[in-house]
């Protein structure tokens, strides 16, 4: 089966131009597939590299060389217009931090992916509050924007509207920092049906007891980073 | 897909001062694209040339008209422009002042338009303006006022009433949010969002906000000294720069 993540020798420098154009290499040949129905979590020490390799399959950081595919789509030069389809269609994103326009009330927040894919508002509006409801976000909440709640709502409702369309490629930033335990335990089952449904997920978790809970396979980024790899 | 606005080697010189240099793109259908870069890097005047409000010194500006397909604007008549420019386009101006008529109600502002397109109902078009004022958040108390009663914030809204009443395809929009206060800036970003949503617009926004861009742009373009020095998805451009002006750029604003 062809995998729905294929990394392949992949390597990833910054140039700092404004600071006497120093090149730092971060990250060099790594390679790594990722099949179906499968979540591989990415371990490493602080600057190890977990989060650029993240953004870059996201297609947020440019790699330098190497191929990256996920699912039919190739990012290593891609056009925007090809990464905004994958991000619409396949690939969700699952980030620490909310980013969200001022006033937008949150159930039109977690509706958003499904209607950018030109879904029934009807039927959006209503999948958006099931997700609301199964992370415990108070109903008086949904009509209000989440710009002013708590840490942990923030990242509820990032996680709702990460999962509210059923992507193949999953990306999950840290997916249970800042949470109780019953809402911890939601979103492991959110993965759970994710994996379950064949969806391939990529995650950093440093939550270790959620990590060997859903992840098939670790791999430690340390291993791609150019000093060690050389 | 045919783009719905095709930019090639596109200039503008003020006698040997340059404004614009060999800019080119493609805009697609429902895409926006955003345009930053310092002030005098040429944003103005490249909006203004694909407006067909400055003639260029070069290049070409090929619009995806409705009945003839890809069409070079800087080749069609004035009348034929200036008929694009009432029903297919909209331009936002950073001075809601350049955009409105400031003698006449804001209902008129917005009727007015209509009437360009062929409305002679004035019950419909009474309406249509009602309608168009309650999606901007004026109240219909205010509908005989002229815009020189209202707050900077209102008359943007009210330009963008104006311009999208008759349901253009294109919207140019020139540091839209721009000398308003951040609250303000807010309520304009959701309705744009909206608007670009519902309407299936697409838009090019020129401002100087790199947290508007992020939020309403799918594409940055930056621009230096009259040249676009770098391209891309608005998120990795602002995440991963390439350019050492885009990272100066980046890294001169508070987190965005
Ligand atoms: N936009 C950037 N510009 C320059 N350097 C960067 C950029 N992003 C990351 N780096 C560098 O790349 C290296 C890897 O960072 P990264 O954020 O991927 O680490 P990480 O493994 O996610 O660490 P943590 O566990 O602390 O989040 C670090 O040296 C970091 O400084
Ligand atoms: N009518 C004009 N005559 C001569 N030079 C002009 C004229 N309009 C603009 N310029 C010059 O062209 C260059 C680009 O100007 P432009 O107004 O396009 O910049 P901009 O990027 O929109 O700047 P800002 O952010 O300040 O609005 C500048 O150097 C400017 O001085
Ligand atoms: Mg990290
Ligand atoms: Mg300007």
């Amino acid at each position: 089966m062809t995998p729905m993540f294929d990394i392949r020798d992949v390597s990833k420098s910054f140039v700092l131009h404004n600071q006497g154009s120093a090149v730092i290499p971060v990250m060099a040949e790594a390679s790594l597939q990722v099949a179906k129905g499968e979540c591989v979590a990415l371990t490493g020490e602080s600057g190890a590299g977990k989060s650029t390799l993240m953004r870059m399959l996201y297609g947020n950081y440019l790699a330098s060389a190497g191929s990256i595919r996920v699912g039919e789509t190739e990012l290593v030069g891609a056009q925007p217009r090809e990464v905004l389809a994958l991000r619409r269609e396949v690939l969700g994103y699952v980030s620490q931090f909310l980013r969200v326009v001022p006033r937008v009330p949150t159930r039109d927040v977690v509706a958003d992916p499904l209607l950018a894919l030109g879904h029934d508002p009807q039927e959006t509006r209503a999948r958006a509050e099931e997700m609301l409801a199964r992370l415990r976000i108070p109903e008086r909440l949904w009509a209000l924007s989440p710009t002013t709640f708590s840490g942990g709502e923030q990242q509820r409702v990032n996680i709702a509207r990460g999962f509210v369309h059923s992507y193949p490629a999953l990306l999950l930033d840290e997916p249970t920092a800042s949470l109780d335990p019953v809402n911890r335990e939601t979103v492991l089952c959110l993965i759970e049906e994710a994996k379950a449904r064949g969806a391939a997920i990529v995650g950093i978790f440093h939550d270790a007891e959620a990590r060997a809970r859903v992840a098939d396979r670790e791999i430690d980024v340390t291993g791609f980073t150019p000093e060690r790899a050389a | 897909m045919t783009p719905i606005l095709d930019v090639r080697n596109l200039s503008k010189n003020y006698g040997r001062n340059i404004g614009c240099m060999d800019v080119n793109f493609s805009l697609y259908p429902g895409e926006v694209i955003g345009i930053v870069g310092e002030s005098g890097s040429g944003k103005s005047t490249l909006l203004g040339c694909m407006a067909g409000h400055l003639r260029p010194s070069a290049g070409e500006v090929l619009f995806d008209t409705r009945a003839e397909g890809p069409r070079d604007v800087l080749r069609m008549s004035e009348p034929e422009r200036r008929m694009l420019a009432r029903t297919d386009w909209a331009f936002v101006h950073q001075n809601p002042r350049d955009g409105l008529r400031m003698t006449v109600s804001a209902g008129g502002n917005v009727g007015e338009r209509l009437m360009a397109v062929g409305a002679r109902h004035y019950g419909d078009i009474r309406a249509q303006a009602v309608d168009w004022l309650g999606r901007v958040e004026i109240s219909d108390a205010r509908i005989d006022d002229r815009p020189s009663t209202f707050s900077g914030g209102m008359q943007q809204r009210l330009q963008i009433a104006r311009n999208l009443v008759t349901g253009p395809r294109l919207v140019f929009m020139d540091e839209p949010t721009g000398g308003l206060d951040v609250s303000v800036q807010a309520r304009l970003l959701d309705l744009l969002r909206a608007l670009v949503r519902d309407m299936g617009l697409s838009a090019v926004i020129v401002t100087h906000d790199l947290a508007v861009v992020r939020l309403l742009a799918d594409r940055l373009m930056v621009m230096k000294s009259g040249r676009v020095v770098e391209t891309g998805l608005t998120d990795q451009v602002l995440d991963d720069p390439q350019h050492a002006y885009t990272q100066l750029l980046v890294s001169s604003v508070l987190q965005v």
